[in-house]
């Protein structure tokens, strides 16, 4: 089986075009799953199963959600297996712009979107910077001359990456990223000792434990104080 | 490459290739004090704390400035190649039938229609095209460049796009002047006389829109009009894609006859999904769309080009109208 990561930061489109990247594979006969990380709701199962597409959804609640990702990508790739799909896809919101639940030799992708602004590039951390194909989004409503600067700016960040427009209304340009994701060669047998394409970031602090009175006495583990002095 | 980027300094290495200053600022690494060091020196420097505070990697950097000045370099060598022509050769519409023609070629300076209802196919046949189709997209059609089965570059290079997009809801989202906007798009498109070419921008722009704007008018306040002769001007001028997909110019605010003979003296190919027939008919030749294939393609008859005379006079008729109703007076009989 073939396991393909797709995140990027909120409402960028990434269900959309999943949506309809899959459309194009069931013409080809690929069976495609997916499981949907997201952090205290999401409706998007419904959406996939509407247009007949197994999924699972994992909530992470209380807890960092690429933390939960990566406890979990395991047992969500098992279960791929067990269902007997030729790619599944994992779909995860980018929440704090920072992580990214890339696996190494496992396809990452990255959906942002022509609105988010021309800094964001330069804002996304890993999530961006370390994905193979990068998909920008809601290219129809921004000018001809936006689509170049953002796409430019995107290709500055991260040079190494196939970076794609994919119009999640239309579909146009689903069929053409579909071709990038499928490779019968690059199946993966188990993930059990892969690895995070690059580490998240180590929390642990009395907050992280539930703590909720604000301040210096009641902080505890990993702190580090805002520089005030220097602009 | 000549120079390394392992082994040269930053200073080295900009005062080589000025334009890495890009990459460098893009990924929030400060060169000023640092001119001495290479890359590798610079982000050993930082502490651990430090990078993976700002969640660096020091591998996947020096990697990605190599490949960067390697890619640009590449872009800035590359004599333009120029497009003088395309051609679709037919496969089948979506219930496998084959298309309604065998091949057809279209070459620059010609405008052709697309019509056909929504959902019939348009945005799969500008798909094919942009895609360079190689009987390997849901149509089986095959896209030719000058005739020939054309460089896959075309299809994933960042700034060499084969078709440039004009939609009709499209927007300036952006909060900046005119000036800051295209000297932007100037710099990302690596321009060198940048002043030069944004005041030939926008000295087009303003000769295709009803009303006149300045340098410093945020693009985000620019009327309907004014805004797609902004972009159509810009696109003409910047954008080094050899076609142009235009989906319905609306007839407000702009000279779109003017617009579109812009564009072709720009040496461009303009596809055109429209159903007014004032732009429909201005096309050599219209292509039928049906579900989900090219049903029929009609080249447009003298009695069409007769007919566009008459609808232009009409047409030339309401605007009048218009102008007479913004400036407060009463529409008489005559005034039609």
């Amino acid at each position: 089986m073939n396991l393909v990561t797709v995140s990027g930061p909120p409402s960028t489109g990434k269900t959309a075009v999943i949506l309809k990247t899959i459309e194009s594979y069931k013409k080809q006969n690929v069976n495609v799953g997916v499981i949907k990380f997201d952090c205290l709701y999401t409706d998007d199962d419904i959406l996939y199963e509407k247009a007949g597409i197994t999924v699972r959804k994992g909530l992470s609640g209380g807890l960092c959600p690429d933390h939960y990702f990566v406890s979990n990508i395991e047992e969500a790739f098992e279960w791929g297996q067990k269902e007997g799909f030729d790619v599944l896809i994992s779909e995860s919101a980018g929440l704090c712009n920072r992580c990214s639940p890339y696996i190494k030799d496992v396809k990452a992708i990255c959906v942002i979107d022509n609105l988010s602004g021309i800094n964001t590039p330069k804002k996304i951390g890993p999530m961006l910077k370390s994905a193979d194909i990068v998909v920008i989004t809601k290219g129809d409503i921004v000018s001809q001359a936006e689509r170049e600067v953002f796409a430019s700016r995107v290709h500055t960040v991260n040079p190494g990456a196939t970076v794609m427009h994919v119009n999640g209304l239309t579909g146009q340009g689903s069929f053409e990223l579909s071709t990038l994701l499928y490779d019968r060669s690059l199946d993966t047998e188990t993930l059990k000792g892969k690895e995070l394409r690059f580490s998240m970031p180590s929390a642990l602090c009395s907050y992280c434990l539930g703590e909720k009175r604000i301040g210096e006495q009641y902080q505890m583990g990993n702190v580090r104080k805002i520089n005030l002095e220097e602009s | 490459m000549s120079l390394s980027v392992k082994e040269s300094t930053l200073g080295e290495i900009l005062n080589k290739y000025p334009f890495a200053a890009a990459y460098l600022e893009q990924q929030n690494l400060k060169v000023e004090g640092r001119e001495n060091m290479s890359l590798n020196e610079y982000l050993s420097s930082l502490s651990e704390d430090e990078i993976e505070e700002r969640a660096l990697d020091r591998t996947a950097l020096i990697e990605g400035l190599e490949s960067y000045i390697a890619q640009m370099l590449a872009f800035l060598g590359e004599e333009e190649q120029k497009v003088s022509s395309l051609s679709i050769l037919s496969g089948a519409d979506k219930s496998g039938e084959p298309e309604g023609f065998d091949d057809f070629t279209i070459r620059t300076g010609e405008i052709i229609a697309i019509v056909g209802p929504t959902g019939s196919g348009k945005s799969r046949l500008l798909g094919d095209i942009e895609w360079v189709a190689q009987r390997d997209t849901p149509t089986n059609r095959q896209i030719l460049i000058n005739g020939k089965v054309p460089d896959s570059k075309w299809r994933f290079s960042t700034s060499d796009k084969l078709v440039a997009q004009l939609s009709q809801n499209m927007n300036f989202v952006m909060d900046l002047t005119v000036e800051e906007f295209l000297h932007l798009h100037a710099e990302s498109r690596m321009v060198e006389n940048r002043d030069e070419v944004v005041r030939k921008i926008i000295s087009c722009a303003n000769d295709l829109a009803g009303e006149k704007f300045e340098l410093t008018t945020p693009i985000t306040s620019l009327s309907g009009g004014q805004s797609r002769a902004l972009m159509i001007s810009d696109t003409a001028i910047l954008s080094r894609s050899p076609i142009i997909l235009i989906d319905e110019i609306e007839n407000a605010g702009i000279d779109r006859k003017k617009a579109l003979s812009f564009l072709l003296s720009q040496e461009k190919i303009v596809l055109m999904a429209t159903h007014d027939p004032m732009l429909a008919l201005l096309g050599d030749k219209r292509i039928v769309i049906k579900n989900g294939g090219i049903h029929k393609i009609i080249e447009t008859s003298s009695e069409e080009r007769a007919m566009l005379e008459e609808i232009e006079k009409v047409d030339r008729k309401v605007q009048n109208l218009r102008a007479s109703l913004r400036r407060g007076e009463i529409l008489t009989r005559e005034s039609f």
